[in-house]
């Protein structure tokens, strides 16, 4: 049974390298209608987890080992790679194929403390909500009015 | 491994031994109990409260509203329920998903619900004299209507008297209703035309500021948590209570009811703390509010010479007569925006369907859902919450993983309906002696059974579905199947009121017929379960609990 990790800690900060992997996986996993800026993910994905020092080390770890991956199978970091490599090397980490598992496999990890992390930052703000058509997606303080509004009166048509 | 260590070393810090004699024991900190120890240490009663959950920080909420919207939790991990501690069975040929039905903690299974809490109706208290069913409480609606009023200003209720079907009330509700949703006007011309009225519906939600917490701020997320504390949970009136003078023991597990030597008062509760330390809080009145399930258990667990049965089980009534509200629900896709999923609770519903003339079908009531797409109930765990979240188990990421997000996303709707199911005998809560749980005693075992009278209801209700779809130009998707219906989550009439002390376990005053101090209050004591929300009848029962027992201290 996964539980809550409540220990608040400011150790173990990111650099600015783990930031290169975090903006190259993004620009991956983000559909390309996003541009994946660093004020995106240093709000949603950074800064919602900077007190949550159990869930940034298994980000750490998730980030080390697909670079590592990188590495030993194309000479070259993660965030170095053209999309489309940096595509193939989680595919072929088997990332595509697994379910998400904060405790689980180095590809169940990746899918959890990467993939997942940096898509549940997307969809669970209004950023990636209107992509879907949903401006106040599940996750998202987005307040009373929204669900009241017939499609035409939706802000973002306007 | 490290989570235990860190978990053992904060348990040691806090002081678990018992008070002194006390004037009042009370038994689990869920609305029932929280409401009980509040208003018996506002009146000067020293109150000892005993949960065997754990203290949950409002801090991590919104934490714990990231693993429920995310693949790779299990729902029973957001509130940290299962293991040993709440191990279970189930015989019958239904299985029951206990755990996922029910917290243990500091607010109990609050901390989980969605919050809806209407009343019941006038009909309710007299199935018998009515229909000719079942039977009826030895109270009626007039009895409790002013606990009612009460436990609406405590929870804070928010609703309107736009209720053609509403049972009378005396006062407007403390707080407004949540105006419709977009989702809802969709439904609103079809019922129209064919006479069925919508209405809103009443939720202890903050549509304001209220009781110095938030306004709903709509992270859609309300069941199970709702991070803005916009949502009632009994967390609040532990609180209060504890404001009041109240002493709040949390991971202390009571293992049984000791009584003296005529049998006739309950001496004390003997607890386990999580240093594995035995402890006996004593007191002059004791209230069980351990929930539908874990009251009768407890009830058994405290066998005696003189109670060879289970405590205060002369009439063989405890742990008999389990109910639930079994639901359906229908899904259609229609061609337009249906807006779903920007908030986490229902907005309008209709009890029109309520008060039947006939016995049968029996009565139900209509939800009209904003939370389409994903089960209605959110009972598919991580990710599947939000709806939209789901995609999120695939394979796929990038522009493949949009599309697939905008093709389910945006054009369902969904209505479901809960139904009454009448009290039987035969569906019960037992002990399991061959399984035991982490403190060595018999698990519960459940035998839930439906009964005809909830399928033929559900069966209507669901042609009523049709009917309403047909009128919005829908395509249904799917129907549930009311054989094997779904569960509401409400554990009712395990330890049921009556006159008769050999028909019943708990008197009009929800004191045990068989023991004097004994006072039990959650969804057990419920006679018939109707077919509405139970917990603001749980509510208002404890309140009138909580007034026998100031007057018998
Ligand atoms: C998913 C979900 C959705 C729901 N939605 C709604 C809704 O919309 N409307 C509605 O009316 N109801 C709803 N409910 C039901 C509602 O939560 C319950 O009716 C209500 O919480 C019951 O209150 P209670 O105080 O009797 O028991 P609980 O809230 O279950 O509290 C019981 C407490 O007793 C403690 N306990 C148990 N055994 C022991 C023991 N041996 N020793 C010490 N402590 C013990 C437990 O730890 C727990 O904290 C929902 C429930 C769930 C789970
Ligand atoms: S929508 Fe639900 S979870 Fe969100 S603030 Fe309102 S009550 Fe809380």
């Amino acid at each position: 049974m996964a539980r809550l990790d409540d220990r608040a800690s400011e150790s173990g900060a990111f650099t600015a390298r783990d930031l290169d992997v975090l903006l190259a996986t993004a620009d991956v996993v983000y559909p390309s209608a996003v541009s994946v800026t660093e004020e995106f993910i240093e709000t949603y994905s950074v800064g919602r987890v900077q007190d949550r020092e159990v869930y940034r080390t298994g980000m750490k770890r998730a980030i080390a080992d697909v670079n590592a991956y990188a590495g030993r199978y194309t000479g070259t970091p993660f965030p170095d790679l053209a999309p489309s490599a940096r595509d193939q090397v989680l595919r072929e980490m088997g990332v595509d194929r697994v379910q998400p598992e904060p405790e689980g496999t180095v590809p169940e990890q990746v899918r959890y403390y990467l993939v997942n992390e940096l898509l549940y930052a997307l969809y669970s703000t209004p950023t990636g909500g209107e992509l879907v058509g949903l401006e106040n997606p599940p996750g998202y303080a987005g307040g009373l009015e929204s669900y009241q509004q017939a499609p035409e009166d939706r802000p973002a048509d306007e | 491994m490290q989570a235990k260590t860190r978990r053992t070393t904060r348990a040691k810090s806090i002081d678990r031994a018992p008070s002194d004699r006390v004037d009042v024991c009370v038994i689990g900190s869920g609305p029932a109990g929280a409401l009980i120890a509040y208003t018996l240490a506002e009146r000067g009663h020293d109150v000892v409260v005993l949960d065997a959950g754990k203290r949950f920080d409002p801090a991590n909420r919104e934490r714990r509203m990231e693993m429920a919207l995310r693949p790779g939790h299990d729902f029973v991990d957001v509130w940290e329920m299962g293991g040993r501690r709440d191990r279970y069975t189930v015989s019958g040929d239904r299985f029951y998903q206990l755990n996922r039905t029910r917290v243990k903690g500091i607010g109990g299974s609050t901390l989980h619900w969605v919050g809806m809490t209407p009343r019941l109706h006038e009909k309710d208290f007299e199935m018998r004299s009515r229909y000719g069913l079942a039977a009826d409480w030895p109270i009626d609606y007039a009895d409790l209507r002013p606990y009612y009023a009460a436990a609406e200003r405590e929870l804070g209720v928010a609703g309107a008297e736009d209720n053609p079907f509403a049972p009378p009330r005396e006062e407007p509700y403390p707080l407004p209703a949540f105006p419709p949703s977009h989702s809802d006007s969709i439904f609103a011309d079809a019922c129209e035309e064919i006479g069925i009225q919508m209405h809103s519906a009443p939720q202890a939600r903050n549509s304001e500021a209220y009781d110095g917490r938030s306004q709903c701020a709509g992270y859609g997320t309300c069941m199970p948590v709702c991070p803005a504390g916009a949502k009632y949970s009994a967390d609040v009136h532990v609180r209060k209570a504890e404001a009041a003078g109240a002493r709040v023991v949390d991971r202390a597990a009571v293992q049984r009811l000791r009584h003296d030597e005529s049998g006739e008062y309950v001496e004390s509760a003997v607890y386990v703390t999580p240093a594995g330390e035995t402890h006996a809080q004593r007191a002059d009145a004791f209230a069980v509010c351990c929930g539908g399930v874990e009251t009768p258990r407890l009830l058994l667990l405290s066998e005696s010479d003189a109670h060879p049965d289970g405590l205060a089980n002369s009439s063989g009534a405890v742990g008999r007569y389990f109910m639930e509200h079994p639901s359906v629900s229908t899904t259609a896709e229609l061609d337009q925006d249906t807006r779903q999923h920007h908030i986490g609770f229902p907005t309008s519903e209709s009890h029109q369907f309520y008060d039947h003339e006939e016995p049968r079908p029996g009565s139900f009531t209509l939800e009209f859902q904003n939370t389409a797409g994903s089960d209605v109930h959110g009972y598919d765990g991580g990710g599947g919450m939000g709806g939209i979240l789901a995609p999120l188990y695939g394979a796929e990421w990038g522009d493949d993983l949009l599309e697939t997000m905008r093709d389910r996303y945006g054009n369902t709707v969904a209505v479901s309906a809960t139904a009454e199911q009448l009290p039987d005998a035969e569906s019960r809560v037992t002990l399991d002696r061959s399984t035991s749980d982490e403190f060595g005693n018999p698990v519960p075992n459940i035998e839930w059974r439906v009964g005809s009278h909830a399928v033929e209801t559900l069966e209507h209700a669901l042609s009523i579905h049709r009917n309403i779809v047909d009128r919005i130009d829908g395509t249904i998707t799917g129907q549930t199947d009311p054989r094997t219906p779904g569960t509401v989550a409400h554990h009712l009439g395990t330890t049921r009121m009556g006159d008769d002390p050999d028909e019943s376990v708990v008197n009009a005053r929800l004191r045990t017929h068989d023991v004097r101090n004994l006072y039990l209050a959650s969804g057990s004591v419920f006679v018939t379960g109707g077919a509405m929300p139970p917990t603001l009848t749980i509510a208002a029962l404890s309140l009138k609990a909580a007034d026998h027992i100031d007057s018998a201290l």
